[in-house]
């Protein structure tokens, strides 16, 4: 394309945008899609609009995954590439589309029509193997159904028309039109319950904004996205906070592989979710909100819009929201770009002012200084809808569920080797067991509870409990069975934070690369029973030394994993009689040397006396 | 009873470390009276005579011949220990595990701005051991059990170490014997 023409794109979608700096994110967002890369030309064209350096705009380009510098396909395929699409049967599926479109992943069809790639789990996983075809979402692939997309794709040119099938409830909605299914298995009192709209909102603005996060303190609710925070105290901390300006964030940004509860919540419920966030407005004194929604999730966002306008229109948004004086407040989303680490309240506070999605240090935590510089606080989807039901029911209907320190209803999403994969509302504090039985994973091997960053447990500890003083979780349950390579798993895992980690620290970018490599050995047989001491130690130093929730978990899957399969890991090293390193491999170390000379090794490798 | 046997190398090193061994000056008098330097560099034995008590690698490995004589020294000696830097993490040899093979062969034999090579013939020689894809250090070869930081450690690090490891006492370095700031 001319340099014109990119410059008159990016003038387009500025004078969409505006011309502040934090709307970046946009921009590049939307500059991708229409130029399918955001080149050197658009790099530039963007900086001198919003009048900053070049390197900012390249850092974001370069950070997020779905966007790319280099020239990307008109249709992107992206396979969803985590652990439970692997045993549903990734490597069939990712075959078919290579053979289909006659090129491998992370390559351009010669045409410019395809971009086939992989990426980390897009929330899927109870319909695994999936994809996403530019914003559409494709569900239980195998490689027939592969070769199918690939022809009607070559056919057609549209991906939406592979959407022959609509899933339940609001996937069917002519906004999101989805074969995605919500698979909800078991709706519960607290998040599934409830359905006067206006309600919830109604009963908070008639009390005082302290009163609210009384009834939320006594609710004793804690943060849904795994973390526990208290979140009547971050309100309160907020609220308490200097400053007229304050923002409350949902954060959809559900990136934890297995986690799938906030799609369900979004497609069924976003007037909860939206209710909640606006009771967190008025409690902490707040005119704007954000929804940061994770960029597998496009396919929601025209409904979870129009959603909004309703809203508007009702009166349950904007100014004097429900007819209270003073109270103004407005929502809008905020996309994002596929990055894992997003999910990180305050990496997912610097994505939102259009920067790369690094975490910040902490103090000052967002409640003091946010978005902006402003009092901001960040809550998960699941959070925001038990507020809801909290004002709509009364504190005491929340409390009275669950146990003493985690009180209420957790969503689980269940994935893996169990008969019924989907969505659970259940108690906290429900022993493993039981969800097992729920979802007809009995004979699993091992459960990973939390996903990759929390804790595998295996059967002799299935009386364990969920809730936040045993088994945290943001919802995360991977059931494997009996058949299934634990170390395998861990791999695969280790992968994920390998290309999550957003490089600031070394710890973690670098370690999780160490750790990666060590276990790889491992299993391929060539590890001594130090290997796995040193992995341990490693394993602590990433944990201890990195800077945020993200590198401080990535060693987990190794170090959990150690402590309760230690002897799935003992069968396979052993020592060396000479006292060799059984980790390094001469003959591989040397194959480069001998292609580039021509000829094989004429030493005798072990000839010197 | 026989005296204890030393042995040393330089593998991918410089010679520093050797260097520094020398540098313990006429303390290598008291040293040769209660040991006897078995295949070293110092002595020119090319090859082990018996079992060593000591070996001291200098270096990183980075070509096949220098594994092959790291594992010798494992065999042959009953404590290996790490000599500085390059042993300990690979050192300056390894800045080129940045570049792969062939790129490194073009620029010291063909591009480099001092070269005079108009038939730009790269070496092949068989005599000349081919080179691992990166340089390594040297316990990612073999089992190493001490590693003595420093480029090079000083004499008076590497007397401390030596003669701490030859009388099984604990090694005692004090903080100024391995602080580079």
């Amino acid at each position: 394309m001319a340099s014109e023409d990119i410059n008159r794109v990016v003038g387009e979608i500025g004078l969409r945008h505006g011309r502040e700096r934090w709307r970046l994110m946009d921009i590049v967002r939307d500059v991708q899609e229409r130029l399918g890369a955001v080149g050197p030309e658009a790099v530039d064209a963007i900086a001198g609009w919003l009048g900053i350096a070049r390197v900012e705009v390249e850092g974001v380009v370069g950070f997020y995954s779905f966007l790319s510098s280099g020239q990307r396909g008109r249709v992107v395929i992206r396979l969803c590439d985590d652990v439970i699409d692997r045993m549903a049967g990734y490597d069939a599926v990712r075959a078919a589309f290579e053979g289909a479109l006659g090129v491998k992943v992370g390559e351009t069809t010669p045409d410019g029509e395809f971009t086939l790639e992989r990426t980390a789990c897009i929330g899927m996983c109870d319909q695994a193997p999936a994809a996403l075809v530019n914003d559409v979402v494709v569900t239980n692939l195998s490689s027939d159904k592969a070769r199918v997309i690939v022809r009607m794709l070559r056919d057609q040119k549209d991906p939406s028309k592979l959407v022959h099938r609509f899933g339940d409830g609001n996937n069917s909605h002519p906004l999101v039109r989805s074969m995605v299914e919500n698979n909800l298995r078991k709706a519960g009192p607290i998040v599934f319950s409830g359905q006067t709209r206006g309600e919830a909102i109604r009963k908070a603005l008639a009390i005082s904004p302290a009163e609210v996060i009384r009834a939320i303190k006594t609710s004793r609710l804690r943060g849904r996205g795994g973390a526990g925070f208290p979140t009547g105290m971050k309100w309160e901390f907020a609220r308490a906070a200097a400053g007229d300006r304050k923002f409350v964030i949902c954060n959809a940004d559900e990136g934890e592989p297995g986690t799938f509860k906030d799609r369900v919540l979004l497609t069924e419920l976003p007037d909860r979710v939206f209710a909640g966030l606006t009771i967190a407005a008025y409690a902490v004194g707040a005119a704007e909100g954000i929804v940061y929604l994770r960029a597998e999730y496009a396919y929601l966002r025209r409904f979870l819009e129009q959603v909004l306008e309703k809203r508007r229109a009702d009166g349950l948004l904007g100014r004097s929201v429900c007819g209270k004086p003073g109270f103004d407040f407005d929502i809008r989303i905020q996309m994002g770009a596929g990055a894992y680490i997003c999910g990180e309240e305050t990496a997912l506070i610097n994505s939102c002012e259009g920067l790369r999605g690094e975490p910040r240090n902490r103090p000052p935590f967002p409640a003091q200084r946010g978005y902006l510089g402003c009092p901001t606080v960040v809550n998960n989807v699941e959070t925001l809808a038990c507020v809801t039901r909290i004002l709509e029911a009364g504190p005491a209907t929340f409390c009275e569920r669950g146990t003493h320190q985690s009180s209420g209803t957790k969503l689980l999403s269940i994935s893996g080797d169990c008969t019924l994969p989907g969505v659970y509302e259940v108690d906290m504090g429900i022993t493993l067991r039981e969800v097992l039985e729920l979802c007809g994973g009995e004979d699993a091997a091992a459960v990973q509870v939390g996903g990759p960053s929390r804790e595998m447990v295996g059967p002799a500890e299935f009386h364990r409990t969920i809730d936040y003083d045993d088994l945290a979780t943001g919802g995360a349950v991977l059931v494997f069975g009996p058949d299934r390579n634990i170390v395998e798993i861990v791999s695969a895992f280790m992968e994920f934070f390998v290309h999550e980690s957003c490089g600031f620290c070394t710890p973690c970018r670098v370690g999780t690369v160490l750790l990666k490599e060590k276990l790889d050995r491992v299993i391929a047989g060539r590890g001594e029973p130090k290997d796995l001491e040193d992995m341990l130690e490693l394993a602590e130093t990433i944990k201890q030394t990195s800077r945020c929730g993200l590198g401080q978990a990535s060693p987990n899957p190794v170090l959990m994993t150690l402590r309760s399969f230690r002897p799935v890991y003992d069968a396979l090293v052993k020592p060396d009689p000479h006292g060799y390193r059984r980790g390094f491999d001469l003959q591989a170390s040397l194959r480069e040397a001998e292609r580039v000379a021509g000829r094989g090794s004429q030493q005798h490798q072990e000839g010197v006396p | 009873m026989s005296k204890p046997r030393i042995a040393t190398c330089s593998l991918a090193g410089c010679f520093g470390c050797h260097m520094s061994v020398l540098d313990i000056d006429e303390r290598l008098l008291e040293l040769v009276d209660v040991v006897e330097f078995d295949k070293s560099p110092i002595t020119d034995i090319k090859k082990f005579d018996g079992r060593c008590r000591i070996g001291l690698i200098e270096g990183g490995c980075a070509n096949e011949e220098n594994v092959a004589v790291l594992r010798a020294f494992r065999r042959h000696c009953d404590i290996l220990v790490s000599l500085g830097d390059c042993a300990t993490m690979g050192g300056i040899p390894a800045l080129r595990n940045l570049v792969p093979i062939d790129e490194c062969f073009r620029e010291a034999y063909i591009d480099g701005p001092s070269t005079h090579n108009p038939a730009k013939i790269i070496p092949r020689d068989v005599e000349l051991p081919l080179l691992l894809d990166k340089v390594r250090p040297a316990h990612e070869i073999v089992r190493i059990d001490y590693l003595l930081p420093g480029c090079p450690p000083s004499a008076d690090a590497i007397w401390a170490a030596v003669t701490a490891l030859l009388s099984d006492k604990p090694i005692d370095l004090p903080y100024q014997l391995i602080k580079y700031d």
